[in-house]
């Protein structure tokens, strides 16, 4: 039967749906295999040292336990990222709290706990440094003792793991354009802005099962990791390194993960790696599972930042020239941390036309756990800071928010920071337009002030405008070469392999609709592969919003490939029934053995990036948007609460409305988290408040209605025009609420996130913060209700 | 030393032989084999391991072995019948309740004790009924809607 309605745009039920709704999902703690024993983490309860010596409690049997330590690596003591300084385990130095230094691994889980605390680690203690600051100094003072990194062979120096300096044009020609931009301006507008570190806190904490074979002469043979991740290629290049193994003698598999964004990333090469080794030296599999506490404190969480603009701007709001100055917080090993500074990089200066713009950034080392992959990597940070600073200009200048933005947005046929040339349709200037519509923004603007003047709740309503580029960075995409098979079963039903993981996002429901829509099938006819390395091809990581437009394109083309080989050889009509297709699949393969379709990434058009002068088409493409928050700021308990949220976004075709809205409220829901509730405390590089009692994620009682808006401008780089969202959700809440913050109460916040204590702080003392907001405290914005305090 | 202990588990009489302050959870999933409760974060903060324990909603990882003897117990497993969805898991899956699905079986059991309260809940009782459950991924907006649809099939 041939589909009358298009399956691409429907919202067919979740593929995996049932299963979970039943409970019936097999997530990896509810996995066991025969003979399976568990594993534990013994780690460095300093900052920085020399590990000294180990010794055992006496009175534990230690015959009973497995160990593991660095020197029992077969091959490299490496977790390999982009370079090789991250430790699998400590040898004899620590970087970080909870750095991990041995192994352990019984049969009956509850004796591990003790035998944890009864490994007794003696440390010569180094000086640690805990901020992006105290990283700076000890380089401006060559301070020796406290430089933490050396350095790299990739870039990286003293405690510093990367910088980028990125010109809008050609360097001199660029500096030399921004000092006639200063000199020319009517407002030069500085400020600083600052973000904290945010916890992943997917619900289901990380975990894994690792398998080991040896050969007759007791070397490791084959191993074999299924667990929770986002990317199972990321482990078997681990686990190669791991155990001097070639590619195919590592096998991963994901199971059924609850939950990532961008926690999985990176992280499973250590548990994965940890519980490999734990199998090796046991002879059993081994699962390791942390606890919530030990989840939060030892894995990544979104790198803290600071960002300082200085913008040259004429009288009648036009930005003639900007500098920004990034810098973020990598903790103790570079993992992800260069690539998360790109995308800082290149999203700073957001949608708007620069004529000269100079970005420069760091990523600086401390001796925090490193910081890792969080849904928006990199560009959460420097779009609170722009789309702060731009609030600040309009401020500054005499213009409303909103006609500073429309002077400057970007629109077709013009070329962002990075000279791209945008040549597919923008209309920053409709889409604020109409989330201002939507979100009922200038009446409530005018009632707002009004009603402010009687009230000790402050209301106020703000906004931000962003994109997101979907898909890695610059030639990223063409150097991940991804590779997509589908196969066409014994009974005609087709079969979808990807290394593409399922976490909760669609990833399973979306590829087989793409497919369905292509092969003209019914989408129940369409199965996906379990990611198992031994069986999908790598179609690269589930991360940077990649998997619905570059995957989705692979699919795509590979079902098309399949099409046209059943047409030319099968006789297969241009317009065919889920019977024509089965009967010739299934004669197809009664002449072959098989049907296959494999197909590389090639970009939709010429793709050119220079990765030295960080010039050309930085992402294949972007969904922009504008997010307006409305806000209460109670000037009795200082508590600030998101009231009511617009989100509005052009990701070109929405592939499955549900699951797209559940993308779009689930973003936001955590950019309001990291904007108002989510703090990491921190004492000498340690997360004091590793639980889920004290950091504080919204609940269901604590989020506004969230309305989400899409327009739909199909882009050539996605399957049916569909671009990249996963990402942009998070993107814009934080600084829309902050703008909202300073319409309710005239004050500007320039940190998150911003909790009661802070807001308190600022209202009850004149004095200026420690950074971040250079507004004068204005009681006579605050009306007749100023709280007793200040009064 | 373990104690024997009795219960009903959504309708089967069971019998366990476990330490009496063993949590309830790993009773469910290491003694019953019952891993559709879900450990999020052994605290009773997250609310993904909730079952309901004589009708009332509980974390599972709050309560120890015996507290819940002789008691009647109902899990995610329990819900439906025959595997035939129950409207709750029906709404979940049809209204984009559940992404990851590892806060869903404590959400669906907080949801059936929702509506045996209120069978017609506003908004502000859904927040509240559901507070005490954790999601990550769908900001909520999502559950709500499906919470609603499910009361409105349940009780036109």
């Amino acid at each position: 039967m041939s589909q009358s309605k298009p399956i691409l745009g429907a919202s067919p039920l979740r593929k995996e749906g049932r299963a979970k709704v039943l409970g019936a999902a097999k997530y990896i703690d509810d996995q066991s295999l025969p003979g399976m024993w568990h594993g534990a983490t013994v780690r460095s309860s300093i900052a920085r040292g020399i590990i000294c010596s180990i010794t055992f409690a006496p009175e534990i049997d230690w015959e009973q336990f497995a160990i593991v330590r660095a020197s029992d690596i077969p091959g490299e003591n490496t977790i390999v990222h982009l370079t090789k300084d991250h430790p699998c385990l400590a040898e004899s130095q620590v970087n970080h709290p909870e750095e991990p230094i041995l192994l352990l691994a019984h049969p009956d889980k509850t004796a591990l706990l003790a035998a944890v605390r009864g490994v007794r680690i003696e440390y010569d203690e180094l000086p640690g440094v805990f901020t992006i600051e105290e990283s700076e100094a000890a380089v401006e003072n060559n301070d020796a003792e406290r430089i933490i990194w050396p350095g790299s062979d990739a870039g990286g120096t003293a405690n510093c793991f990367k910088q980028y300096l990125m010109y809008s044009g050609e360097a001199n020609e660029t500096e030399d354009g921004l000092a006639a931009a200063f000199e020319a301006a009517d407002f030069i507008v500085e400020e600083e802005y600052h973000t904290g570190a945010q916890e992943q806190l997917y619900i289901e904490n990380n975990g894994v099962i690792a398998e080991c074979n040896k050969d007759a002469l007791g070397n490791v043979s084959d191993v074999c990791v299924r667990g929770s991740m986002q990317c199972p290629y990321y482990v078997v290049h681990a686990l190669t390194l791991i155990f001097n193994l070639p590619e195919e003698k590592c096998r991963v598999i994901q199971v059924e993960t609850g939950g990532a964004f961008g926690g999985k990333e990176d992280f499973p090469s250590v548990i994965g790696s940890h519980a490999a080794l734990l199998a090796m030296k046991c002879g059993h599999p081994v699962k390791i599972t942390y606890d919530r506490a030990e989840d939060m404190a030892a894995t990544t969480k979104r790198h803290p930042s600071r960002t300082r603009h200085r913008t040259a701007v004429s009288k009648d709001g036009k930005l003639l020239g900007g500098t920004i100055d990034v810098a973020i917080d990598g903790g103790a090993y570079a993992t992800l941390s260069p690539v998360v500074l790109s995308r800082a990089t290149i999203h700073s200066p957001g949608p708007y036309k620069w004529p000269h713009i100079r970005v420069r950034a760091k990523a600086m080392a401390t001796n925090i756990p490193p910081h890792g992959a969080f849904r928006g990597f990199g560009a959460p940070q420097s779009l609170f800071a722009l789309e702060r600073h731009m609030d600040k200009i309009a401020k500054t200048i005499g213009l409303t928010p909103e006609e500073l933005r429309r002077r400057n947005f970007l629109g077709t046929g013009d070329r962002t920071a990075t000279g791209q040339l945008l040549n597919e349709p923008v209309d920053m200037q409709h889409l604020l337009t109409r989330a201002l519509q939507e979100s009922e923004y200038h009446e409530k603007l005018a009632r707002f002030a009004e009603e402010n003047k009687h009230s000790t709740i402050k209301r106020g309503v703000g906004f931000a405008s962003f994109m997101h580029g979907a898909g890695f960075t610059g030639s990223g995409e063409r150097r991940l070469n991804s590779l997509v098979h589908l196969d066409v079963l014994e009974d005609g039903r087709p079969q979808i392999l990807v290394s593409s993981t399922e976490f909760g996002q669609g990833t399973n429901t979306i590829l087989c609709q793409v497919a369905a829509q292509t092969l003209q099938l019914p989408y129940e006819d369409i199965l996906i592969a379990q990611p198992d390395t031994s069986v999908v091809p790598n179609s690269g990581p589930t991360v940077a919003s990649r998997t619905a437009m570059i995957v989705g394109k692979l699919v795509e083309r590979a079902s098309h490939q399949i099409l046209a080989t059943l047409r030319e050889q099968e006789d297969l009509p241009e317009e065919h029934t889920r019977e024509q297709f089965i009967a010739a699949a299934q004669s197809y393969r009664a002449k072959h053995g098989s049907l296959r379709a494999s197909v590389r990434y090639e970009p939709a058009t010429k793709i050119y990036w220079d990765d030295e002068l960080y010039r050309g088409d930085a992402y294949p493409g972007y969904a922009w948007a504008v997010y307006v928050a409305e806000v209460a700021v109670d000037l009795n308990t200082y508590m600030a609460t998101v009231t009511r949220f617009d989100a509005l976004q052009e990701v070109g075709l929405v592939m499955h409305p549900v699951l797209a809205k559940g993308q779009i409220e689930g973003g936001v829901a955590q950019g309001i988290g990291y904007a108002l509730y989510e703090k990491c405390v921190w004492k000498e590089g340690r997360m004091m408040n590793n639980q889920m009692t004290n950091y504080i994620m919204p609940t269901s009682a604590d989020l506004p209605p969230i309305h989400v808006h899409f327009e739909e401008v199909p882009s050539i780089h996605g399957p049916g025009g569909a671009k990249g969202i996963g990402e942009l959700p998070m993107d814009g809440p934080a600084p829309a609420i902050l703008n909202a913050i300073e319409n309710a109460t005239g004050i500007a916040f320039n940190t998150i996130p911003l909790l009661p204590e802070d807001i308190f702080e600022r209202f009850t003392s004149f004095t200026e913060p420690a950074h971040g907001g250079s507004e004068d405290f204005d009681p006579t914005h605050l009306g007749e209700f100023l709280p007793e305090a200040v009064a | 030393m373990n104690t024997p202990i009795q219960f009903t588990v959504n309708g089967n009489r069971q019998s366990v032989d476990v330490p009496p302050m063993k949590r309830l959870l790993d009773v469910l999933r290491e003694d019953l084999h019952l891993t559709g409760t879900k450990e999020g974060c052994g605290e009773g903060e997250c609310g993904a391991c909730a079952v309901l324990l004589n009708g009332e909603l509980v974390n599972s990882c709050l309560v120890p072995a015996l507290q819940a003897h002789g008691s009647r117990l109902c899990t995610i497993e329990g819900v439906s019948t025959e595997g035939q969805l129950h409207p709750i898991q029906q709404c979940f899956l049809e209204r984009g309740g559940a992404q990851c699905g590892i806060c869903t079986p404590g959400m669906i059991l907080a949801t059936h004790h929702l509506l045996d309260k209120y069978p017609n809940p506003t908004l502000e009782q859904i927040q509240e009924g559901l507070a005490g459950n954790l999601c990550r991924c769908t900001g909520y907006m999502r559950i709500f809607e499906s919470v609603q649809q499910a009361a409105n099939t349940i009780s036109p």
